[in-house]
């Protein structure tokens, strides 16, 4: 294996492992504060409980979320060395803000965790919102860096050289604001429905049950209406690649042909040797009209560009559909809840849709995958796009496989015991018949 | 020496790296305790270690987290010259870390089994042994001087493996271990006030006390070949003599105050040693970042970022300050109770 791709596939598998938790992070934590703020306005130990729980749950994600990212800031330098002696005094700023933010977020979850008797209910609950806030504020600041990467801004180049830097103006990238808005709904997306699923697939089994009831409500009331605005941030951010990455638009459609009034593919497998896409679904003017909200616009396709600078065309294709189709139904489940629950129908006892619910739960998680598939492989040959590449980048260390392979069997076994824990505290939840006791033992 | 943006940043560097320490390399030294305990309380003394460490765990890992974040943002040159070389013991610290961090969370709320929490208790130990030595060795690698290299290419062991596989650099890592597990059996007997526990951590502060001690004296010698520059200004620089007279006072101390059970006064004694220690190394560095020939100044990255940073830190402190303080008076006076 080149060092070259053993040092991407690091990236990227510590990457992969790190976005998980940090997204569970962002959303696990709005949804135990909304049960603890309901316990309060209710006196419904049943809420209480579940702000408990779901704080377990946190307490294991935050730690594995914590030294993965640990990993990760090292991992920046251990493998691109040459990217951050560039590159770190312009994009420093933002990964140190997220570095106090963090800290705040680490302070508050440990007063939030081990602080119920020791502190007021009011300053217990202020603690969980400071950790829900940090949590998605440290979010948008890793965002922030990672946008700059794709658009980056705030130097002059000279003789290959950043001069002349400002780093604020590298925050106000343009890629900055619809990175973020994606990202961090889809942080909620992704937690909501992955809670909502599991609860859900418990009421199947035991529709009336008043902890399982009020879980999948404060889950699909995190969930779902960010699963639906995620369609206008999509839309968005696919009018932003269009302006700012063409070759990654490109690739994301399998675009190989600059035409007027390009069409939509949907499906399909990109061949870049015969240069066009097979057994693509192709709806006429609609990429034109996606990307740029004019049917018959341009959009520049692969054969504009030279073949050195298209990213692995056929894998940000796949990633990019598999992303779309799974949001698109996450965004039908969450506006079939949501009208219903609006007609004040109780959507609990609909097993049709309990079951859509159920298979959403993992999609958010695939979505953000497959996403940052699209933002990362879309952005080769480039580390920062157009001005470095991923190649010149590399650090001179041989051997790149040994630190590759053994940080994925440290991450798989990591991976599978967290999955088992977290099985652990699900089988545990409580039965119908033990919530009278959790309220009789609250009273 | 007059106070530029880089030499505040690098005093700043050092600040976030002296509460690391004071935190005994994240997690208070209690891996130590935990691998070591014994006796009648051994369960109790793991017990505590636990509990003691618990809330304030995560906020800790946070201080070495800035510390990277600011060597990449404000001196990009060192930071890419220690990523290179010191790929091998920086990427085994990180699963040292990683481990550690994981063990100690999954035996808190993972089986409550006794032979599965036993077993992750052996993986928290251990890798609470590991990752403070793979840090000194690294802090060793950077004094030596070792890591003066401008190209890598060429022979690997020379390149990747010689700057930090010494003797003096293992000296160091045992020296950081030793630290770490001194100061964290001295805030155990302040955490333990009134049990029998408190006597155990006595015993055991003592002990990593002399511990400290003979390391100091080994590396001191080590250093004579191995970090000839560091040695010359650890012995006979302008302030090395005022440093050390200060640091053997608060040691000597340190261990009085064990002795005669004034275990407050015994930690603020313990904890201002290791902050002499640690600056002490910075003196005999300065000008220097990384030793023969990359200063601070040379290293650090345009004014524009590093006064945009300072502002930052500053922003940040207001935050962070305040939030520490509360963390640690929820926490820490009634800890026993």
């Amino acid at each position: 294996m080149p060092d070259l791709f053993a040092a991407r596939s690091q990236m990227g598998v510590s990457l992969a492992f790190h976005i998980i938790f940090a997204v569970v992070g962002i959303g696990l934590p709005a949804l135990m504060v909304i049960a603890e703020l309901r316990w309060r306005r209710t006196g419904d130990a049943v809420y209480l409980e579940l702000a408990k729980r779901w704080s377990r749950g946190a307490a294991i994600l935050f730690a594995v979320g914590a030294v993965s990212g640990t990993v990760l800031s090292f991992e920046l330098g251990l493998l691109w060395p040459e990217f951050m002696k560039q590159a770190g005094p312009i994009i420093g700023m933002p990964f140190s803000l997220e570095g106090f933010a963090f800290f705040t977020e680490a302070i508050f979850l440990g007063i939030y965790l081990y602080g119920w008797n020791r502190i007021s209910a009011r300053a217990h609950a202020f603690s969980g919102v400071v950790v829900a806030v940090s949590g998605a504020i440290s979010g948008v600041f890793v965002v922030i860096a990672n946008a700059w990467m794709n658009t980056p801004r705030g130097f002059t180049l000279v003789d290959g050289k950043f001069t002349n830097i400002d780093p604020l103006a590298a925050m106000m990238t343009p890629a900055a604001f619809p990175q973020c808005l994606h990202m961090t709904l889809a942080a909620y997306a992704a937690t909501g429905f992955a809670v909502a699923g599991i609860h859900a697939a418990m009421l199947l089994r035991d529709p009336t049950n008043a902890f399982h009831r009020r879980a999948f409500a404060i889950a699909i009331l995190v969930g779902a209406p960010a699963a639906l605005l995620q369609l206008v941030s999509g839309d968005i951010s696919a009018r932003y690649v269009a302006q700012q990455q063409p070759v990654k638009l490109a690739s994301m459609e399998g675009d190989f042909v600059t035409m007027r009034g390009a069409p939509l593919r949907i499906g399909g497998i990109p061949s870049e040797a015969e240069r066009r896409t097979k057994y693509a679904i192709e709806i006429p003017h609609a990429l034109s009209f996606f990307a740029t909200h004019d049917f018959n616009a341009e959009i520049k396709g692969l054969n504009d560009f030279p073949e050195n600078e298209w990213p692995p065309v056929a894998i940000v294709h796949v990633a990019f559909q598999i992303m779309v189709a799974l949001g698109s139904f996450m965004a039908l489940v969450a506006l079939s809840v949501l009208i219903l629950q609006w007609r004040k129908r109780d959507v609990v006892t609909m097993r049709w849709l309990m079951k859509a619910v159920v298979l959403a739960a993992p999609m958010g998680f695939v979505c953000i995958e497959a996403g940052w598939t699209v933002t990362e492989v879309g952005r080769q040959p480039w580390l920062i796009y157009g001005i470095l590449r991923t190649a010149d980048a590399v650090t001179p260390m041989p051997g790149l496989i040994v630190p590759f392979l053994t940080f994925t069997a440290l991450y798989v076994f990591l991976g599978v015991i967290v999955a088992w824990l977290l099985y652990q505290q699900i089988v545990r939840s409580p039965r119908g018949d033990d919530v009278g006791e959790i309220r009789a033992h609250a009273a | 020496m007059t106070l530029t943006p880089a030499i505040a940043i690098a005093g700043v560097v050092m600040i976030a790296l002296n509460f690391y320490v004071l935190s005994a390399g994240a997690d208070f030294g209690g891996g130590v305790w935990d691998f070591l305990a014994s006796g009648p309380r051994r369960q109790a003394q793991r017990d505590l270690i636990s509990h003691a460490l618990a809330p304030i765990w995560e906020a800790n890992h946070v201080w070495l987290i800035l510390v990277i974040v600011l060597l990449f943002t404000c001196f990009p040159a060192a930071f890419s010259t220690i990523a290179i070389a010191l790929h091998i013991p920086l990427s085994l610290m990180l699963i040292g870390i990683v481990l550690r961090g994981s063990a100690f969370i999954f035996r808190s709320y993972g089986s409550t089994q006794d032979a599965t929490q036993l077993w992750w208790g052996r993986v928290f130990a251990i890798a609470s042994i590991v990752t403070p030595v793979l840090l000194g060795m690294c802090v060793g690698a950077i004094a030596t001087g070792g890591l003066g290299m401008t190209s890598f290419t060429g022979p690997f062991v020379e390149h990747f493996v010689r700057p930090w596989l010494t003797l003096f650099g293992f000296g160091v890592g045992l020296m950081a271990l030793a630290l770490f597990s001194f100061l964290a059996a001295v805030y155990l007997t302040v955490e333990t006030e009134g049990t029998p526990l408190q006597d155990d951590f006595r015993k055991r502060a003592l002990w990593s006390a002399a511990a400290v001690f003979l390391i100091a004296f080994g590396v001191l010698a080590l250093s004579w070949n191995a970090a000839p520059m560091v040695r010359q200004r650890l012995v006979a620089g302008s302030l090395a003599l005022p440093i050390h007279i200060v640091t053997g006072l608060l040691a000597v101390a340190a261990i009085a105050a064990l002795w005669r059970r004034r275990f407050r006064l015994a930690r603020v004694a313990a904890a201002a040693q290791v902050t002499f220690i640690l600056w002490g190394w910075a003196a005999s560095q300065y000008p220097y970042l990384l030793p023969p020939s990359l200063t601070i100044e040379a290293a650090a990255a345009p004014s524009r970022t590093l006064f945009l940073v300072l502002w930052a830190l500053g922003a940040g402190a207001c935050v962070l300050f305040p939030s520490l303080f509360y963390l640690f008076r929820i926490f820490k006076p009634q800890q026993h109770s």
